[in-house]
């Protein structure tokens, strides 16, 4: 009896898990299907899931209309420094602030949390000034610093809260075995706050793989310019869109991302501590 | 609109901090004296890419260091964020492809150069009062119109034939009462007569009210009013009509963008779907094999001037940057783009109606393939929508006239709340800029 009514509940949790992905995964699975479609099945009142006649031709289009390859590296350099930098200083910053509580800290977790409350509008014609007069306008390396700027007290936010997790009395059995404080951090503390890393690193470069607005009015170039701000040259006035190489396009922007979290997912896993202190 | 007004009110803010201060020494425009001048580009169909492209190859070819012009490409998505962060941090593009729409704040900002004393004679006589109307604000020209886009019916030709309708041509359209009537015969089981896109209902509502002699914006003791009498809101309530009591145009298709309706009107749901003449280009790529099209002038108001076939339209612009030093290289390049076989081409390619007299005589669109014969007559008729110039429209038309008018449409308001809403709420906000 109780293992029908166990299977049961394996069956409903993983009847529960199936909806769950496949309301995830719909958007990507759509987005896939438009690209591959021609214009005349596009503009079909019946859609079908699946495309009658796939197509590259919607890929080509977007290749050939739009500097689509450059851009992407744009986006992966800037994404890419950007996390690297946003963690960079994040990682001493937090532990800093967990581990050595004075007004300092305090003022500091305050400062994250108001910081939080500045919509990017607000902030983008002085930062334009700023940037200027440092002729970081039109440069990837001025896009980075924004991003870093932007990431820093979320990423900072978040590693607190992992920091916090990681025992003290590990780092004072390490001292005790004669470790100094940095042999402490790269050898313990580092380790230990793996998958808090990789969340802040994720977190850090989907939110600058995906900016547009930043990206949109500080660079002018159009071989600087990245992936989510040629998505909308696809568009025109009153909505009017390209939609099949829109679509493409999308596609191609969504694939680093995906392909960045595949590759990093793994090292999420939670639990790595259990079993590090006893008693 | 809510970002627009706050980065206004940033702007604002920024320059009364003394943030402008920031700016000293600077420079001015991205082209600076050196260097090449940088021109914004909106152009976003293949087809225009690579004409604007080869445009400014060919100035770049034929002109020497000094004047080079560089490519960029802009998005009609954001334009005014990015124009305004990039007027108020000093670093704007030096030749701006904009729609005339927006430029009477940036021309009222001080941004925009007064083209009047940089504008070549040939240029000036080449396009039509009525266009250059369309770009003249505070007493300056801040834009050169050369690109324009009137609304037209594109109509399903196999269903009119069936219908036994008269064709209407530019020289003869169909009357407006006409139009409900063939409307009627074409509503048969599925098939509705029309399908109005009301998704962004509040420029084709002004725009139209021209054919019946309305306006919606008047001038009435040097000031900007709104007044919704019944030449004003004609074409409103014939709409709201065929939805809710003819039942000739499909109340669904109020929601929807323009391409939205794409897919009934070939799959023969709507019979008529009333579009900017652009949307052409989106019909010949998507229709099915064998589906057949015609595009037809607007339905003209009995009465009216210009015998009802007026129609307000906003033209794309050239401008120039008011920090740019080189306005007159800048000028120079506009004119180039503006020459009569260029601007043919790039209306080509966006499938629009060019401006010039010249332009509109260019071989390669007189053509009745595609509806463009019906475009270039009906470019005569085409006036400066009566938005144009006005401060305080784009809060209006965000605030009060785009929820008011989809609320009327969707008949959750009568026409007297309607006419309330838009014109006391909307005089108050037109008072606040005209102060």
């Amino acid at each position: 009896m109780n293992r029908t009514r166990g299977a049961l509940a394996r069956t409903g949790q993983y009847l529960a898990l199936v909806c769950y992905l496949v309301f995830l995964a719909f958007p990507l699975f759509w987005l896939l299907s438009t690209a591959l479609k021609s214009p005349q099945e596009l503009g079909s009142v019946d859609p079908s899931w699946l495309p009658r006649h796939p197509s590259l031709d919607s890929f080509s289009a977007a290749f050939e209309q739009q500097p689509l390859a450059r851009s992407a590296l744009n986006s992966l350099i800037v994404a890419g420094c950007a996390a690297a930098v946003s963690v960079a200083v994040a990682v001493p910053a937090a532990y800093a602030m967990v581990r050595y509580r004075s007004p300092v800290s305090k003022a500091a977790t305050g400062w994250i949390l108001v910081s939080q409350m500045f919509p990017f509008v607000l902030v983008i014609i002085p930062l334009f000034m700023v940037l200027k007069g440092f002729h970081l306008i039109n440069s990837l390396t001025g896009l980075v610093l924004v991003y870093v700027v932007w990431n820093l007290p979320f990423a900072l936010w978040m590693l607190q809260g992992y920091v916090r997790a990681v025992p003290a009395s590990l780092e004072e059995a390490a001292a005790i075995d004669g470790c100094g404080r940095f042999r402490t951090l790269v050898s313990v503390v580092f380790p230990l706050l793996t998958p808090g890393l990789v969340a802040t690193v994720m977190f850090s470069f989907v939110t600058a793989w995906n900016e547009f607005f930043f990206a949109l009015v500080l660079l002018k170039s159009p071989e600087k310019q990245t992936m989510s701000v040629i998505l909308t040259h696809f568009i025109g006035a009153e909505g009017a869109a390209d939609l099949g190489p829109l679509a493409a396009a999308a596609v191609m922007a969504t694939l680093p991302s995906l392909l960045f979290f595949a590759l990093l997912q793994r090292r999420l896993v939670s639990g790595i501590m259990s079993g590090a202190v006893k008693g | 609109m809510r970002r627009r007004d706050f980065l206004t009110t940033t702007a604002a803010a920024a320059a009364a901090t003394g943030a402008t201060t920031l700016l000293g020494g600077c420079g001015s425009g991205s082209g600076g004296d050196s260097g090449p001048l940088d021109y914004l580009s909106l152009a976003w169909q293949k087809e225009s890419i690579e004409v604007n492209k080869a445009l400014v190859a060919e100035w770049n070819k034929a002109n020497p260091r000094s004047a080079q012009v560089r490519y960029v490409q802009g998005s009609w998505d954001n334009v005014h964020d990015q124009l305004l962060t990039s007027f108020e941090g000093g670093a704007a593009p030096d030749v701006i492809h904009d729609e005339a729409n927006d430029l009477t704040d940036f021309a009222h900002g001080g941004y925009l150069a007064d083209l009047r004393g940089l504008l070549p004679a040939s240029l000036k006589k080449q396009i039509p009062d009525a266009s250059w109307d369309m770009a003249s604000f505070a007493g300056g020209v801040y834009g050169v119109p050369f690109l324009q886009e009137p609304r037209v019916l594109i109509a399903n030709r196999e269903l009119l034939e069936k219908s036994g309708a008269r064709t209407p041509t530019a020289q003869h359209p169909w009357s407006w009462a006409e139009f409900e009537d063939v409307a009627r015969e074409l509503t048969r089981g599925r098939t509705y007569g029309v399908a109005w896109s009301m998704k962004e209902p509040v420029n084709q509502s002004v725009n139209l009210a021209l054919t019946t002699g309305g306006a919606v914006f008047h001038r009435e003791g040097g000031k900007n009013v709104i007044r919704f009498d019944r030449a004003d809101s004609h074409v409103v309530e014939l709409i709201h009509r065929q939805v809710h009591k003819d039942r000739t145009a499909a109340r669904s298709a109020l929601g929807m963008a323009g391409s939205d309706t794409l897919p009934g009107f070939f799959a023969g749901r709507y019979a008529i779907v009333p579009l900017n003449f652009s949307f052409r280009q989106q019909v010949e790529q998507q229709a099915p094999d064998g589906f057949e099209w015609v595009t037809l002038p607007m339905p003209a108001g009995s009465g009216a001037p210009g015998g009802g076939q007026l129609q307000g339209v906003s033209p794309q612009t050239l401008s120039i940057s008011q920090d740019t030093k080189r306005k007159k290289t800048a000028m120079a390049f506009i004119a180039f783009m503006t020459r009569p076989r260029h601007m043919a081409r790039l209306a080509e390619g966006d499938w629009l109606v060019p401006t010039g007299r010249d332009a509109l005589r260019e071989p390669a669109l007189n053509t009745a393939e595609h509806g463009w014969s019906t475009g270039l007559r009906i470019a005569s008729d085409l006036r400066a929508s009566p938005v144009l110039g006005v401060r305080g429209y784009p809060e209006w038309k965000d605030k009060v006239a785009t929820p008011a008018l989809q609320e009327y449409y969707g008949g959750s308001i009568s026409l007297s709340a309607l006419r309330d809403k838009l014109v006391e709420d909307g005089n108050r906000i037109l008072a606040r800029y005209q102060r």
